[in-house]
């Protein structure tokens, strides 16, 4: 007979799992296993809220294993390590994201793209190695090989920080990846929420000119003032789009609804590169003929990052003072912070402060 | 009166209507100007898009029309600022006549990405004519759109390399398909798709041709030197392959579902379309997320790299596989070229067959 979720591992652990497909979360008692010689375990401060959370907390995608214990934007500080852990120690502050082990021995893994890992295990709704399911960052500890753990940055916040595990890093990597980091390039970022503000920020960091492409003609001012975009296009005026035609290096596609990208590709120079960073659930049309074809224009994906680049990523952000803009909640919270997720009202993550509003019942 | 606005004489076979059908028809081309060139054409490829043309599928064309743009012949007079050509060469011609030559793309060699591009046929031209192709006796071109054919590649199967080679040259060099070793698989197994499996070879890649018809695959691995072959409508064949090719070469023009070509795609792998469907394709984007994978598009090729492409097969004796025809047989071979009846490129022997009445 299966064990219990609190009987699973010796060490006790509690957060807020959902239950079934209306998503809500509520106060969960599970395990988390003892620290093998190579495991990091982590008192957690901060998670943030991943609109994957969401998706995977309704099951959306039709993957999820109830309970889930969402969350992999998550930032603590080191409790115990293994007696074969180099890389840290007691007290050192750390961030976990999105994965937490990989084959570590296929060709992606060993060109550090751990995230390509056909055996890659995600940090919640998976299944770990020892064959007990992962449960995420909503919750006191964690335990994780001490491969899949990042050092935390001296002067970068925990809490405003912590969304760069997963957005970040999904917006940070197909930038450099796909040659978009080069200064002079003009960027387009269609959608501004988690994803988009932050590579808003990535882009400019690199040298970019870059435009927020977006249905909402209210996020103008912010985009502009606050984040430091350069220009914004609403993407439904037709006469806006039409004088951008042509005027793009790249895109980077964060929008997870359907839509059309035959309007994004125009906007792409001759080589163009539009890169879909959000996951609709239904394919997307695409026109071959005339807009792939008569500018080698490419459509592309990307997955959040390996953990070398994820790393990367963390102190670039530090070195250049790049902070998510976050909205701070308690963990009891968070049923009202996914309902207002769902309409996009948050400026532009939920950062769940874990480490003082986390309380076993 | 239609095609009456140049000065040099010149005759053709054009189409009038959307039934496609191509007649006897006489027209003019310009003067030969300073920067120009004349060329006698000895023959003329049979491209897809002149059928797609002659049918008006994609909604442009503006008839009459005199297709072809996979032209060979001989220079018979040279302008005044022309150095590289002589009268006596022989030469070629592509898709493209003209560009705005001062653009940023055109400064990189790539005229064909030129937003002010000129086709061979059905486009207008800097004065202000229409363009006529190479199902005609004669042509006047710009010497920065004509080509040298190496030595020792004969005309008539040089001349689908005009289109169908450097279409599939481009992208296999722009995307990075050149790596001894790596796998391209090649999807459909027409003029484009042969052209492919041979570039692929030369290359050194493994290559699989991924391909409707069964019956192509003793051709395919006999005769083209395919490693191997694929039956797309076969579910288990299909399961087999995927995640085993690093990139695909897509040279299928009809309305076809791409999933099963990214399912066949390694981790960062690339599927480029080179083939032209008329409506839109669906494109599922979880497979791209999960496995950072690339849909590119490519469109012929520069100047520069089109002779290089030409250069190349001369080094490595890569030609076209053509069935010679006879200019009266054309429409009987857009019929066959509709059901896929050729092997693989049908080519006008046009100085031997066109006759003006």
């Amino acid at each position: 007979m299966a064990k219990s979720p609190e009987m699973e591992h010796p060490v006790k652990a509690f957060g807020w799992a959902a239950r079934d497909t209306t998503g809500i979360l509520s106060p969960f008692k599970f395990s988390r296993r003892a620290t093998g010689e190579y495991d990091v375990q982590l008192k957690v401060l901060y998670c943030g809220i991943c609109h994957s959370d969401l998706h995977n907390a309704k099951n959306d995608w039709g993957l999820t294993p109830y309970p889930v214990v969402p969350g992999h934007e998550i930032s603590g500080v080191v409790t115990e390590v293994g007696n074969k852990v180099k890389k840290f120690k007691v007290g050192d502050k750390v961030g976990v994201g999105c994965v937490v082990e990989s084959c570590r021995q296929c060709d992606q893994c060993n060109k550090d793209l751990e995230n390509y890992c056909s055996k890659l295990v995600l940090t919640y709704a998976a299944t770990y190695t020892d064959g007990t399911p992962t449960y995420g960052g909503y919750s006191d500890i964690m335990v994780v090989n001490e491969h899949f753990v990042l050092h935390w940055p001296e002067n970068l916040p925990l809490g405003a920080g912590a969304p760069l595990l997963c957005a970040g890093i999904t917006t940070y990597s197909p930038l450099r990846h796909y040659g978009l980091d080069k200064p002079g390039l003009h960027i387009g970022i269609v959608g501004l929420g988690g994803l988009g503000h932050v590579g808003v920020k990535f882009a400019k960091a690199f040298g970019s000119k870059v435009t927020v492409i977006s249905t909402s003609i209210n996020k103008k001012k912010e985009a502009i003032e606050k984040l430091g975009a350069d220009a914004f296009l609403i993407s439904r005026d037709e006469e806006e789009m039409r004088g951008a035609v042509g005027t793009f290096d790249g895109i980077i596609d964060t929008v997870s609804a359907v839509h059309s990208l035959s309007p994004l590709l125009s906007l792409l120079k001759p080589d163009g590169k539009l890169i879909v960073v959000g996951a609709p659930e239904k394919p997307l049309e695409v026109p071959i003929f005339p807009e792939l074809i008569t500018g080698r224009k490419m459509v592309a994906g990307s997955m959040i990052g390996g953990w070398k680049e994820t790393q990367e990523m963390l102190d670039f952000a530090a070195k250049h003072n790049i902070l998510p803009d976050v909205e701070i909640v308690s963990m009891d919270y968070v049923n009202t912070a996914m309902e207002r997720l769902v309409k996009s009202d948050v400026k532009y993550r939920f950062v769940i402060d874990v480490g003082k509003t986390l309380k076993p019942q | 009166m239609a095609g009456t606005e140049n000065s040099q004489k010149s005759f053709g076979w054009a189409a009038t209507d959307t039934s496609g059908l191509l007649f006897p028809f006489h027209f003019s081309r310009r003067e030969n100007g300073s920067d120009d060139v004349t060329i006698k054409i000895l023959y003329c490829g049979v491209c897809h898009s002149d059928l797609h043309s002659v049918k008006n599928e994609w909604g442009f064309t503006n008839y009459p029309i005199v297709p072809g743009h996979e032209i060979v012949g001989l220079v018979t007079k040279t302008g005044s600022d022309v150095k590289t050509f002589k009268v006596g060469d022989r030469v070629g011609v592509g898709v493209i006549v003209g560009s705005c030559k001062t653009c940023d793309i055109c400064q990189q060699d790539l005229e064909n990405y030129c937003p002010k591009v000129i086709f061979t046929y059905n486009s207008k031209d800097q004065d202000g004519t229409k363009t006529y192709g190479g199902y005609s006796d004669i042509i006047v071109v710009d010497q920065r759109f004509v080509l040298r054919i190496p030595d020792n590649l004969s005309s008539g199967a040089c001349a689908p390399l005009l289109c169908a080679g450097i279409t599939v040259y481009s992208p296999m060099k722009y995307y990075g398909m050149t790596e001894p070793g790596k796998h391209l698989g090649v999807a459909g197994l027409g003029g484009l798709g042969h052209v492919a499996v041979k570039f692929g070879k030369a290359f050194g890649l493994k290559v699989t041709v991924i391909s409707t018809s069964p019956k192509k695959e003793s051709e395919a691995i006999n005769r083209l030197g395919a490693d191997s072959f694929l039956v797309s409508s076969d579910p288990a064949q299909l399961k087999a392959a995927m995640g085993t090719m690093d990139f695909i070469i897509d040279t299928i023009a009809a309305v076809h579902p791409l999933a099963p070509l990214l399912g066949l795609l390694k981790m960062n792998g690339k599927l480029v379309t080179v083939g032209l469907p008329d409506k839109p394709l669906e494109l599922p984007i979880f497979p791209l997320v999960l496995g950072r994978k690339l849909v590119g598009g490519s469109d012929i090729g520069g100047m520069k790299e089109t002779q290089e492409m030409l250069d190349f097969c001369g080094k490595h004796n890569i030609i076209a596989d053509i069935e010679m025809i006879r200019i009266d047989y054309i429409n009987t071979a857009f019929e066959r070229l509709a059901k896929s009846d050729v092997r693989y490129r049908f080519v006008i022997d046009v100085a031997n067959t066109l006759a003006s009445n």
